[in-house]
């Protein structure tokens, strides 16, 4: 993938696809899963071809899921550890929500808000898919006691609600903050975009003479 | 089963509505079994095999008279043999005939998913309607008496129907007209309760103090009943339960965290549509891209 002389590379491609894995993985699920949740959802097994095969294919996704969300933890830990600059970003969070972000505290390449939906979602995505095997009638049925599984499914349940609120938070801040969107779809930002809303990302970027998305390592070595 | 037409419902899996209920006068049914009566001789588990034409493999000897060891898809009713030492130390052959209660608040009805693929007919049986059954085993959860079993094969929840089919024409279940010594009885709850008590009163005349009718409270009274000798402890008969009712963990499930759940997302994208339309997008600005560009000049000077 070429990008645009001057952008700054936010998502590599193995990012990008994993992403895309994840994210259409996670909205087939929850309209599968919403279906079995609410009477009033079921209408939405019609897209997977009817109540037997929502019930079918829904664990199977959910398997796609916990390994491809395994990926982006694999490829984006290091830069979601927490910082004391997320307390200060935190603080701010008020003229965050107003686009005020001049005098906001600066942040890396992640903000506090950003880490809130990465680690939600690495502690829900591994719940629901332990007490997700656990309900899957056909292969696990037998492996655990009937009160355990009714255990498993209020679990579930409640896990899979708060997972589709961060989702909705995750999808509205992407849309909501410019430029974010692209940066998922195309992979890439203006220096302008890192500057108003990851300005340590951008100082490290440029000090260590590297396009993105991480610092170089190597930053005495002529740039490549 | 498949949806009889012929009876109406009270009650409808997964369904926000009312359920067609014009004919409720209908009198509530019941299955009584006396298991005093019963000699253990199984024909009601071959009148049910053979009127509901369910088989199921050859198993294997388990070291009980259970046979087999315990209810599949095929096999909607089953002798359960308790052999017990009784106070007295001697032995008591307690034979409980285990299937479907057909609860009047049914556990299965509550947790099931998939509109109408359990339903209630006024007469108060519980049935199974498989074509919208979806196989996902929330009625086993659902169940107070574990009785619902998932087929291998077809991925369809399968349990005793009642004979809502022989009912709902005036007949009584295929395993109560086989029975040879009238342990298994069928009529209006009414009747069978009054027929119950005649039952108690004379066990209780025979020694057994604590003789009484299983009907239990926590769902509502049951449309399945037993005459018990021991009914101050049910468990007895092979774990029938002493307090059956609807895990309370099925009830928040059901119940609270459904409305709340869907009321909490319609919020949060409700929430986000509003701060859309009062704060707006958050857009790069020229002076950001002016300042960035300076940046990185001064670290390319460097």
């Amino acid at each position: 993938m070429t990008y645009p002389r001057g952008t700054l590379i936010r998502n590599t491609t193995a990012t990008r696809i994993n992403h895309w894995i994840t994210g259409a993985c996670f909205v087939l699920l929850m309209l599968s899963g919403l279906a079995m949740f609410h009477p009033m959802l079921f209408f939405l097994s019609g897209l997977f071809g009817g109540g037997q095969w929502t019930r079918a294919i829904h664990p199977w996704i959910g398997v796609v899921l916990t390994v491809s969300y395994a990926g982006l933890v694999v490829q984006l830990w290091r830069d979601n550890l927490w910082n004391r600059d997320d307390i200060a970003w935190m603080r701010a969070f008020n003229r965050v929500l107003a686009n005020e972000e001049e005098d906001v505290p600066e942040v890396g390449r992640y903000n506090a808000g950003q880490k809130f939906v990465f680690w939600s979602m690495a502690l829900v995505i591994p719940v629901l898919f332990i007490t997700g095997i656990m309900i899957w009638e056909i292969y696990f049925s037998t492996y655990t006691t009937i009160e355990q599984q009714r255990i498993a499914l209020l679990i579930h349940s409640l896990a899979a609600i708060a997972a589709i609120l961060v989702w909705i938070i995750h999808v509205y801040a992407a849309i909501w903050v410019r430029g974010s969107v692209r940066s998922m779809t195309q992979g890439y930002v203006t220096p302008g975009w890192a500057w108003r809303h990851h300005r340590k990302w951008l100082r490290r970027l440029a000090e260590t003479d590297s396009i993105g998305p991480r610092p170089r390592a190597d930053s005495d070595a002529p740039r490549a | 089963m498949t949806n009889l037409q012929s009876q109406d419902f009270v009650r409808i899996s997964a369904s926000t509505l009312t359920p067609p209920s014009v004919r409720d006068h209908e009198a509530e049914v019941a299955k009584l079994i006396d298991v005093s009566r019963c000699i253990g001789c199984k024909a009601c588990q071959a009148a049910c095999m053979e009127w509901n034409n369910v088989r199921t493999d050859i198993g294997y000897f388990e070291g009980s008279y259970d046979n087999p060891s315990d209810l599949d898809p095929g096999t909607w009713t089953l002798m359960r043999f308790t052999e017990w030492e009784n106070d007295k130390g001697d032995l008591e052959w307690l034979i409980r005939k285990d299937g479907c209660m057909h609860c009047e608040d049914p556990g299965c009805l509550k947790a099931c998913p998939a509109p109408g693929a359990i339903v209630q007919y006024a007469n108060g049986i519980v049935d199974f309607i498989s074509e919208n059954c979806i196989g996902c085993g929330y009625c086993v959860k659902g169940c107070p008496f574990n009785i619902p079993r998932i087929s291998k094969v077809d991925h369809k929840s399968y349990k005793c129907t009642l004979c809502s089919d022989r009912v709902g024409v005036g007949m009584e279940p295929a395993c109560v007209k086989a029975c040879p010594t009238g342990a298994i009885l069928f009529g209006s709850k009414s009747a069978m309760t009054e027929w119950a008590g005649e039952r108690v009163t004379e066990l209780k005349s025979r020694g057994f103090a604590n003789a009484g009718l299983y009907d239990p409270p926590g769902v509502g009274g049951t449309h399945v009943m037993y005459v018990l000798h021991h009914a101050d402890r049910p468990s007895l008969y092979a774990g029938l339960p002493d307090n059956p009712r609807i895990s309370p963990l099925v009830d928040i499930w059901k119940g609270l965290l459904k409305p709340v759940s869907l009321a909490g997302i319609a919020f949060a994208a409700i929430a986000g549509f509003l701060h859309w339309i009062t704060e707006g997008p958050n857009e790069v600005q020229p002076e950001d891209e002016a300042e960035a560009r300076r940046l990185m000049k001064e670290d390319d000077a460097r």
